[in-house]
């Protein structure tokens, strides 16, 4: 009898230490949530968006913070935007680029964010409210994400040109793009857009096969040569686009690509294989290339950078509870071990503070400063990226952020582009 | 039960219908919309066929998917051909027969992408054949031709799709009357005379089986051509797939239209040609 009481009690207090742990575990005791505990379990909120920002590091962190499941499912950027638009009720949370967004947002299928509700909202970085970085600086071409981050009221779809407290997006992650070169296969200092088009890398160049950003690295090339001036890169006119595709199919024709690639893969393999020694490439595939060894640079060049940015919207579906967990789940996206996560993988995340309490100041140092690092500089699984001593290209988070000469984009003429982008395609 | 056979049909009907005629008839629908962006506007608008026929781009991409049919087609009839005359009549043991049939079967065990891909690494400036070449002194700068280029985009083609020309080419061959060529033996005829008169004619309800799946597998592809195209070569399946990625399905629909009907008219000439019902 005795001896079963003892049992008895220790089970008791195994339970009772088990709930207490699984309160603290689900975040209860963190502060977070705004939601019951035992509530919030039950709920799953779907995300989609393309492989750079749908991490299921994220996911795993998010259901031990806030307790609740995040199904992510990445897709490339063509599907995303056609899952956003088409089916509205597949998702919750739309992980999407601003360009996409001034398509996605006026078509109804996302609802705004109140900014009363985002905890960090005043320390977001300015590009994303104001559009400038800096009180002086200058506001780039192209879709910028300020023109398209606020709506008129809680039902519009109607982009504000002022930050109205209704905000479309909450920014995730951004960065600038340039030109990718090898090295030590270009043999000589590369400097500008133009050198894309030298011929003295006829067959060795590379250009992205994805028309409304394609069009825009020719633009970087075509203004470097002094060709044209256009009034807006990230909105030609008919006459723009005839001339800018006009001068890529000349290119073409003259032998000066080797291929145009379309997914991230495609492009890695291009440059590390030496098939290809200057091409346009996105950051991460720079890494993967020197991941294996082969020296890679993501050049910084005068003309500026080509940037572009993503962030959450969140559906028009949404409502009681799991809007709130929504919330919870932006704030807590902004509340530092996410920004310092996607910092770390070279972007750059919203709320610059609460990231930088999550790295350590050699971390922060290398991938927001520009400084040489102390240390070897690991990604999040804890491979090594560069060796201590190394330093970023293009430099510091406002060398590379305050030089964008314009975002990604969608074009008013954009029906025109894409004809004229098959143009060049077939030619 | 005078509607029997009409219930023994129905399940056939049911498919053909559900997942054959009710999308067909959606496409054609979609192909009369008007569309902006993102969105579709229920219409009937002739912009998107207008935008397909009337510009030189479309015509130059199907003048080009056209160019890689034939030239898929005439190598595979090549290739296909004597590999199932080998088969069929070299071959006389009826098990090894259907052991060398399995053998050429056993690279379709791979995914048709990883076929595909393989020749990259393969063929590439730094690849192995131009190492080979190079090493052997034959030519001392890399061919850039073999990849990113044509030549590379028929030769996946043909590599992925022989086979589809072997099996049905070989099906015909292998029930053929030995008699008949005996007879034409007995008649004086010569093995190339033999192969003339009586083995090509007979076999051609298989060889134009063959040219359906060839046809219709290159004229709908978009992967090969942009992976072995290194993306610089368009095809029709490619268009279209270029305009679904931009939302603008009325397009693409549009374009799918046009497309099922030049294939539809090349297979119904075909047909007129070569009687293949003896075959089914």
């Amino acid at each position: 009898m005795a001896n079963t009481k003892t049992i008895n009690r220790r089970a008791a207090l195994k339970t009772g230490l088990g709930l207490a742990g699984a309160a603290a575990g689900s975040g209860a005791i963190t502060g977070f949530p705004t939601i019951w505990a035992q509530n919030i379990r039950n709920i799953t909120l779907r995300q989609f968006g393309t492989g750079v920002s749908n991490l299921n590091a994220l996911a795993d962190k998010v259901k031990q913070d806030l307790g609740f499941t995040l199904a992510m499912t990445a897709l490339d950027s063509d599907a995303v935007s056609q899952k956003a638009v088409t089916q509205p009720r597949s998702y919750d949370i739309a992980d999407i680029e601003y360009w996409i967004c001034k398509k996605i947002f006026p078509a109804g299928v996302l609802q705004p964010m109140d900014v009363k509700r985002i905890k960090n909202y005043d320390k977001i970085v300015p590009i994303f409210t104001t559009g400038r970085l800096a009180p002086e600086s200058r506001i780039a071409q192209g879709t910028a994400p300020h023109t398209v981050s606020f709506v008129e009221g809680p039902t519009s779809t109607k982009f504000a040109a002022q930050p109205s407290g209704w905000m479309t997006l909450i920014p995730t992650i951004y960065n600038a793009d340039t030109l990718g070169i090898r090295p030590d296969l270009v043999g000589r200092p590369i400097r500008n857009w133009r050198d894309l088009v030298d011929p003295a890398f006829k067959g060795r160049a590379s250009i992205l096969n994805i028309p409304s950003i394609g069009i825009m690295d020719a633009a970087m090339v075509m203004e470097s040569l002094g060709r044209i001036k256009y009034g807006d890169k990230g909105n030609m006119t008919r006459d723009e686009i005839e001339k800018t595709t006009a001068f890529l199919i000349e290119s073409k024709r003259a032998g000066q690509f080797r291929a145009f690639w379309k997914s991230f893969d495609e492009s890695v393999n291009l440059m590390a294989s030496g098939e290809v020694v200057i091409q346009s490439m996105w950051s991460p595939a720079v890494t993967a290339v020197r991941s294996r060894g082969i020296a890679c640079t993501y050049q910084p060049l005068e003309e500026g950078y080509r940037a572009w940015g993503g962030g959450l919207g969140l559906s028009k579906n949404l409502s009681g509870m799991e809007l709130d967990a929504a919330y919870d789940y932006i704030n807590w996206y902004l509340s530092g071990w996410a920004g310092a996560y996607l910092n770390r993988q070279g972007y750059y995340s919203a709320v610059l503070e609460t990231a930088k309490e999550n790295m350590t100041p050699d971390e922060w140092g290398f991938w927001m400063e520009g400084k040489p690092a102390q240390s070897d500089i690991k990604s999040p699984d804890g491979k090594v990226l560069e060796k201590a001593g190394a330093v970023r290209d293009g430099g510091s988070f406002s060398e590379r952020m305050g030089q964008v000469a314009c975002w990604n984009s969608v074009m008013t003429e954009d029906r025109f582009l894409v004809q004229k982008w098959n143009e060049f395609v077939a030619a | 039960m005078r509607g029997a056979p009409y219930l023994l049909a129905a399940p056939l009907w049911l498919v053909l219908g559900g997942f054959l005629l009710v999308p067909m008839a959606a496409i054609v629908v979609v192909s009369f919309f008007d569309y902006d962006s993102v969105r579709l506007i229920p219409d009937v608008v002739l912009t998107n066929y207008a935008d397909v026929l009337l510009s030189p781009v479309t015509w130059l991409t199907y003048l080009n998917t056209l160019k890689y049919t034939a030239l898929v087609w005439v190598l595979t009839v090549a290739v296909g051909v004597p590999v199932a005359l080998f088969l069929a009549f070299c071959v006389q043991s009826a098990m090894l027969q259907s052991v060398l049939f399995l053998v050429c079967t056993v690279p379709f065990l791979t995914s048709n992408v990883i076929r595909m891909i393989s020749w990259v690494p393969f063929l590439g400036r730094e690849g192995l054949f131009n190492g080979a070449l190079m090493g052997a002194g034959l030519i001392d700068r890399p061919l850039d031709v073999l990849l990113f280029s044509d030549f590379a985009v028929v030769l996946a083609f043909v590599h992925l799709y022989a086979l589809f020309m072997v099996v049905p080419v070989f099906n015909t061959m292998v029930r053929i009357d030995r008699r008949l060529i005996e007879a034409a033996v007995d008649a004086g005829a010569g093995p190339l005379a033999v192969l003339r008169e009586v083995i090509l004619p007979l076999s051609k309800p298989g060889i134009a089986i063959g040219s359906v799946f060839i046809i219709t597998l290159v004229m709908g592809d978009f992967t090969t051509v942009r992976l072995m195209g290194g993306g610089q070569r368009a095809s029709v399946g490619l268009m279209i797939s270029n305009q679904i990625a931009l939302l603008q399905y009325p397009a693409a629909c549009a374009n799918a239209v046009v497309l099922l009907l030049l294939v539809l008219l090349m297979i119904t000439a075909l047909l007129r040609v070569v009687d293949i019902r003896r075959e089914l």
